[in-house]
């Protein structure tokens, strides 16, 4: 017994030496791409930057890089996050006068300790996407002692508004509305929804199937066949629209909380032989503008796609520049542009511009 | 089935206690007799067509052979594991995404436009070279490293769809090969779900080896008493091993089901808690998990009955965030059963109303 629970501690802690080797090595690159990026920029200098900000902006004097500390959810987590991810790193470069270095985790706690780190390495603006929406006070006091400007993109937090500069997000209440008006739009004699729904309580979540609750309340030939959710999840989808197939109940509309989602609840009506699309039996509904979604609508497949912005960092740019300017900044909260797409309209090129 | 079961009660309690597959069995007359007294309907089934125009079955019990498959041949390999390693395998659903990257890259390409680049036999084949090795890693660690199997699969568990997002360069391909979307689902001309039939050919493979080969006394006997099978000629360290790599073989199979079902794969959600089903399907055959005595067709009726009960709560329209909670009482419910404690209060009771009986 003793024995086995020394195996099981030896085990344990080689786990997480194997962990924190793996994160240590992580902090190692980064800070060699910001050492490397920063010799870059002494030689390079090319775009000076305007003049420092008054009170947020720290030290960016003339010729030198604004420092960034981005921290965001790991780019695996979906498509979605990968476009963000990617979008950040093509804006947030030394010819656009930028020194970035990056942060990755899906745990708050993770994400707060590489935010006190970017604070003790007296980066000029700390971004922000968070895990979690609590817990964020102290440590962006911290970050305001240090005259760090603080800009919040993608997802808000639990935090007094004096404690960061802007926030970036989409409005998830406006994309359901936006994708709920349009299937009104259809004329359909009556709706009968299936509804997926993403993880529980989260943004996307709660504002997706806001809209479409209130108007199954409000008006009488909207129903609801089914509403469960699939967790983000295309197996689960599958599942879901399988057991509503298996069960005889008739339905014409499949709204789903994302593309992934849509997609399985596609291959379930596939396998029965139901037809879906424009001008078919049933309607399908996705959001996030995946471009293989997109291409789905292309074909006819799909009737709908409902945008959630990943195209960030222009916005974060912008709002940069202004501080740096010396601009009073006229909005706390900056709602992204967002639209929804139509089967009948969309053409190659939103494709190409929108899909992610 | 019923004869059946009342041969078995005339046996006592406890001589149904001791005969493994009646826990299943037991399991799954309860939910049919539940869904035939509520809703009867859940039994039809329809011959249809599918989008393909290829005559298919579909309904309630179609669902179920179609995906509790995937978790019965996950089953095979796990019911291994627990019985010559005493322990169980969690890092299943990320190597399955491992396996799904594998077959998708093969298949795809770096940056391809969906068609077929090689063989899906080829890529198939790959995949099961990879989840095997995968498989030895564990079995290296558990075999001879001596770490508990469930410490030593954490890794994986943890890194694992990390890999699977790394070997795609975190692309998500889509194979839009016509002939892929077999595996998942339907060969032409065949009504029955292919993930069955994949099934039952990993079982009869399965059941030929243990027949044929001494593989299933060895696993057992290592499982029971690794030193003194050692002592009676076996090498415990290489079967644990095996068993850890068979597992892999598995796990490669069921890749190419999930794979194909789509024809991409999410890294981050495929086969999400899936090892948790599996551990359960075996729990559910009566395996004790502590390792040691086992038996593999208890084992895959088991995984069927997760399905049924998983559809059966969708039927009824049970919140599909609710479902673990049921599991969770069904794992509650075995654990107590097959406590030790438990056990010899039947076993008593069971042997006084015997006496109480032949006194009256």
């Amino acid at each position: 017994m003793k024995k086995r629970t020394l195996v099981t501690m030896l085990a344990a802690t080689v786990a997480v030496a194997g962990l924190a080797g793996c994160s240590s090595s992580q902090t190692e690159e980064t800070a060699a791409a910001t050492e490397a990026a920063a010799e870059a920029g002494e030689e390079a200098a090319e775009e000076p930057a305007e003049e420092a900000g008054e009170e947020a902006a720290a030290p960016a004097a003339d010729g030198e890089l604004i420092r960034v500390g981005i921290i965001n959810n790991d780019p695996n987590e979906s498509g979605y996050r990968t476009a963000n991810d990617a979008d950040l790193k093509a804006m947030f470069t030394e010819e656009n006068g930028y020194d970035a270095s990056f942060a990755y985790s899906l745990k708050n706690d993770e994400q707060i300790t590489a935010a006190q780190k970017f604070i003790q390495d007296e980066v000029d603006y700390l971004l922000l996407s968070a895990a979690d929406t609590s817990g964020w006070d102290s440590v962006l006091q911290d970050a305001q002692n240090a005259g760090i400007g603080v800009i919040l993109f993608d997802r808000t937090i639990d935090a007094s508004e004096d404690l960061y500069l802007a926030s970036i997000v989409s409005d998830m209440e406006k994309e359901g509305e936006t994708a709920v008006n349009w299937l009104e739009e259809q004329g359909l004699e009556e709706y009968n929804i299936i509804h997926i729904q993403g993880v529980m309580g989260s943004a996307a979540q709660q504002g997706r199937t806001g809209a479409l609750d209130a108007k199954v309340a409000e008006a009488d030939n909207w129903n609801l066949v089914t509403q469960q959710t699939a967790e983000w999840n295309s197996e689960k989808a599958q599942q879901i629209v399988q057991s509503v197939i298996d069960s005889g109940t008739e339905f014409n509309v499949i709204y789903a909380e994302n593309d992934d989602m849509a997609k399985g609840a596609v291959a379930a009506l596939d396998k029965a032989n139901i037809s879906h699309g424009v001008d078919k039996d049933v309607i399908i509904m996705g959001f996030d503008c995946n471009k293989w979604a997109l291409e789905e609508l292309l074909a006819g497949n799909w009737n709908y796609d409902g945008q959630c912005n990943p195209f960030q960092a222009s916005y974060i740019d912008e709002v940069i520049k202004k501080v740096e300017a010396g601009e009073e900044l006229t909005e706390k909260t900056i709602i992204l542009d967002e639209v929804g797409f139509d089967a009948r309209t969309i053409t190659a090129e939103d494709v190409e511009q929108y899909g992610i | 089935m019923t004869e059946k079961k009342r041969a078995a009660a005339s046996g006592g309690m406890a001589g149904l206690f001791r005969n493994q597959i009646f826990i299943p069995i037991a399991a799954l007359l309860l939910l049919a007799a539940f869904n035939l007294i509520v809703d009867p309907s859940f039994f039809k089934i329809t011959l249809g067509t599918n989008s393909e125009g290829y005559s298919v079955l579909t309904g309630n019990l179609m669902t179920i052979l179609d995906y509790g498959s995937e978790v019965a041949i996950l089953a095979i390999g796990m019911t291994l594991v627990t019985a010559a390693s005493g322990g169980q395998d969690i890092s299943v659903g990320a190597t399955v995404a491992i396996a799904g990257s594998v077959i998708l890259r093969i298949l795809v390409g770096l940056g391809g436009d969906g068609t077929l680049q090689a063989p899906i036999i080829v890529a198939f084949l790959a995949a099961c070279v990879v989840s095997m090795l995968f498989g030895a890693f564990n079995g290296v660690l558990v075999a001879i490293f001596k770490i508990q199997p469930m410490v030593a699969t954490l890794i994986l568990y943890t890194a694992g769809r990390s890999i699977a997002a790394w070997i795609n360069n975190n692309e998500l391909p889509i194979v839009t090969d016509k002939t892929f979307t077999y595996f998942g689902g339907f060969i032409p001309g065949l009504p029955v779900p292919t993930p069955f039939f994949l099934a039952v050919v990993c079982v009869v493979i399965t059941m030929l080896v243990l027949k044929f080969t001494n593989l299933g006394l060895y696993t057992q006997a290592v499982g029971i008493n690794a030193s003194s099978s050692r002592l009676n000629g076996l090498n415990p360290t290489f079967i644990k091993w095996l068993s850890f790599v068979i597992l892999g073989l598995c796990v490669a199979v069921v890749g190419l089901i999930k794979t194909s079902r789509l024809s991409t794969i999410n890294y981050s959600v495929i086969a999400k808690d899936i090892e948790m089903d599996a551990i359960l399907a075996v729990a559910l055959g009566g395996n004790a998990l502590s390792g040691g005595k086992f038996n593999i067709p208890a084992s895959i009726l088991g995984a069927y009955v997760i399905q049924f009960l998983t559809t059966t709560l969708y039927k009824f329209q049970v919140s599909s965030d609710a479902l673990p909670a049921y599991k969770a009482v069904v794992v509650v419910l075995l654990v107590v059963i097959s406590a030790p404690a438990v056990k010899e209060k039947m076993a008593a009771l069971s042997k006084k109303m015997k006496t109480q009986k032949e006194v009256g």
